[in-house]
């Protein structure tokens, strides 16, 4: 298990970028900026991140912001994107409406 | 509510999904096939050029005809294949949940096909967001399905192949493509794409990338700039271009949430998050298996090789097919698909740079630096040659597996032999007739008939034309060099255009005889 304190206190303080307030994941209007702003408050997953800034949850479901994301994630950790940490995969896997959703199972006789 | 059973559920009706349906069926299977789309294909439909490979592989077929073949055998043998039909839930015990009109259906597969395909990757810059920027595969489906033309002015980034020939389709469709630009210091896809989309005059930046999208609502403008080698951009490289439309063409990455949603064992390559798997797709959940650019992505005719070996396992794993038969038939399925995987573009080679083609030539750095072969290094290859008459100039100089041309001569002028990625050579003894059959069957449009002498101080140079409105004979304009910049007068003599030739029509232009080896392209006069 990572230690968050040891790592937080290896890859330094935030420092702004001048491309922070560059959209990354434009379902959620979520931009870079915040996203390295949540890996320096100690969110090294992509699990951790999208919980907390919703990137990947809109529309698309991260087809277009996924891999941007893990890119910021990784670099901001000084670490190969495969290294790290993916999300869990759950349903339902395309967007759908609630009320679709909600009649699944809904008239068992 | 009841739970639907079948043998075989697949998911993606590409060319994987299709294929591997097909091979289960041929055994006895009833497989049913679920697309998110309103129709079948998957990509092929929006492919409309000639692929490469020999006869096994459909070589020389666009692909929009291998997908209606596909249709077809699917149809033949009974596969069932469901559109508009969202699979949001794949579960280890083989069930899925699927969302079809309005309601979620669930269905439970003996067997389960994840062969979902791939989503275009995105880079930022500043403006990335600005409407005008597309993905290449986008731009590609408007064109090619809905008859939308995606822009007028384009800047392509990307030199793989998806961007070299969707920047041809974008000339095709009438845009002009003002730049295509690469981040990497060489050509990624095919020389005979770049080479083709080249001699429209289209500039190759290497080593260049976007710097910034321009446009208050909307891309009215592009900056691009050198990349050094910190990846920075070098200060004073910047260029700017007009555009309306910026296609990214910088990757694909697989679709695979599905399997990890059903708890297979992934992996985390350079080239995507997919499912650890065997050479014929199983999966660690037995009995769900994957195939096609889910499980990695390559194009379409490796897509339904994956897809028929897949099928084959499946039916054996389900007892329609015993072990030893399933064996045979994935012999010769292995054969074609590693001769797909041969040559310069193997995947072992992803990234490298071949100075040395198999036979030992030094490969074209022009090529690779800026899409065309230069004049001083065109006359080393062997399908260029010099002779009296009319011949064949096969510009082909990368090993890639492919072989129509080689077919297409029934005067044996053109040879490849029994290696697929060998150069083709012209065989001086055999006797060209000018027949262009060659010209045609090349999928790179890289063959040119020549007759450097068809009169006193003139020659003739046939070449591949797939542009409308096609010229007439007797039109008069300027022929291109390799570089798409004009190299002399030209008047069309000749403008063939036969079925066997498949909307590839022959132009046959006269120029000076010295100019015979380097016009390989026709521009009408504009007044």
């Amino acid at each position: 298990m990572l230690d968050v304190q040891e790592k937080l206190k290896e890859i330094g303080p935030y420092v702004p970028g001048a491309d922070d307030d560059m959209l990354i994941c434009r379902c959620e209007e979520v931009t870079k900026g915040e996203i390295r702003q949540a890996v320096h408050a100690g969110m090294f997953t992509i699990e951790e991140i999208r919980r907390y800034l919703r990137t990947g949850m809109g529309l698309c479901q991260g087809q277009t912001c996924g891999k941007l994301v893990k890119g910021i994630v990784a670099k901001e950790l000084g670490v190969r994107p495969n290294e790290v940490e993916p999300a869990v995969s759950r349903a339902p896997m395309r967007p759908i409406e609630m009320r679709i959703l909600a009649e699944d199972g809904g008239e068992r006789e | 509510m009841k739970i639907e059973r079948y043998d075989l559920i697949v998911i993606g009706a590409g060319p994987a999904g299709l294929s591997a349906a097909i091979e289960a069926a041929k055994q006895g299977m009833k497989p049913i096939v679920f697309d998110e789309n309103a129709k079948p294909g998957g990509q092929l439909f929006k492919q409309i050029h000639k692929f490469f490979g020999s006869k096994e592989h459909k070589a020389k077929i666009r692909g929009f005809r291998i997908g209606e073949e596909l249709l077809q055998e699917a149809e033949q043998y009974g596969v069932k294949v469901v559109l508009n039909a969202t699979v949001i839930g794949l579960y280890p015990e083989k069930e899925i949940t699927v969302k079809i009109g309005e309601e979620v259906k669930h269905y439970k597969g003996d067997s389960i096909l994840v062969a979902t395909g791939a989503s275009e990757n995105m880079v930022t810059f500043k403006g990335w967001t600005l409407p005008g920027v597309i993905g290449a595969g986008a731009a590609q489906t408007m064109m090619n399905l809905h008859h939308i033309k995606a822009g007028d002015r384009v800047l392509m980034l990307g030199s793989g192949n998806v961007g070299l020939v969707v920047s041809f389709q974008l000339m095709q469709a009438g845009c002009e493509v003002v730049a295509l630009v690469d981040a990497a210091p060489r050509v990624g896809g095919y020389g005979v794409h770049a080479a083709k989309v080249a001699r429209l005059g289209v500039p190759f930046y290497l080593s260049h990338t976007i710097v910034e999208a321009e446009g208050e609502d909307h891309v009215t403008g592009v900056t691009i700039g050198e990349v050094g080698p910190d990846w920075n951009i070098i200060p004073g490289s910047e260029k700017h271009f007009d555009v309306d439309t910026i296609c990214l063409a910088v990757g694909l990455s697989p679709m695979s949430q599905l399997l990890k949603q059903a708890g297979v064992e992934m992996k985390d390559t350079p080239g995507g998050y997919v499912p650890v798997c065997d050479d014929f797709g199983a999966t660690s959940v037995p009995g769900i298996f994957a195939a096609g650019d889910v499980s990695g992505i390559e194009e379409a005719s490796s897509a339904m090789i994956e897809g028929r070996l897949a099928g084959a396992r499946i039916a054996e794993y389900m007892g329609y097919m015993t072990e030893e038969k399933r064996l045979l038939r994935a012999e010769e399925l292995e054969a074609a698909l590693s001769s797909l995987r041969q040559g310069m573009f193997a995947p072992e080679n992803r990234g490298k740079l071949v100075e040395k083609t198999e036979e030992g030539i030094p490969v074209s750095m022009n090529l690779l630096q800026k899409g065309y072969i230069a004049e001083d290094e065109i006359e080393r290859y062997p399908g260029v040659t010099h002779t009296v008459g009319v011949h064949p100039v096969m510009e082909c100089t990368q090993n890639i597996p492919c072989n129509p041309c080689q077919d297409a001569c029934s005067k044996g002028c053109i040879s490849i032999g029994e290696n697929i990625t060998s150069l083709p050579v012209v065989v001086a003894e055999a006797k060209c007739v000018g027949c262009g059959m060659c010209v045609a069957s090349c999928s790179g449009q890289a063959i040119f008939l020549v007759d450097e002498e068809s009169e006193p101080g003139y020659g003739t140079v046939t070449l591949p034309y797939e542009f409308l409105p096609l010229p007439k004979e007797g039109d008069k304009g300027v022929a291109l060099g390799r570089d798409g910049q004009p190299v002399c007068e030209a008047e069309v003599v000749g403008v063939r255009s036969a079925k066997a030739f498949d909307h590839t029509n022959l132009l046959t232009i006269k120029v000076p005889s010295d100019m015979t080896m380097k016009a390989r392209f026709f521009k009408r006069e504009t007044a």
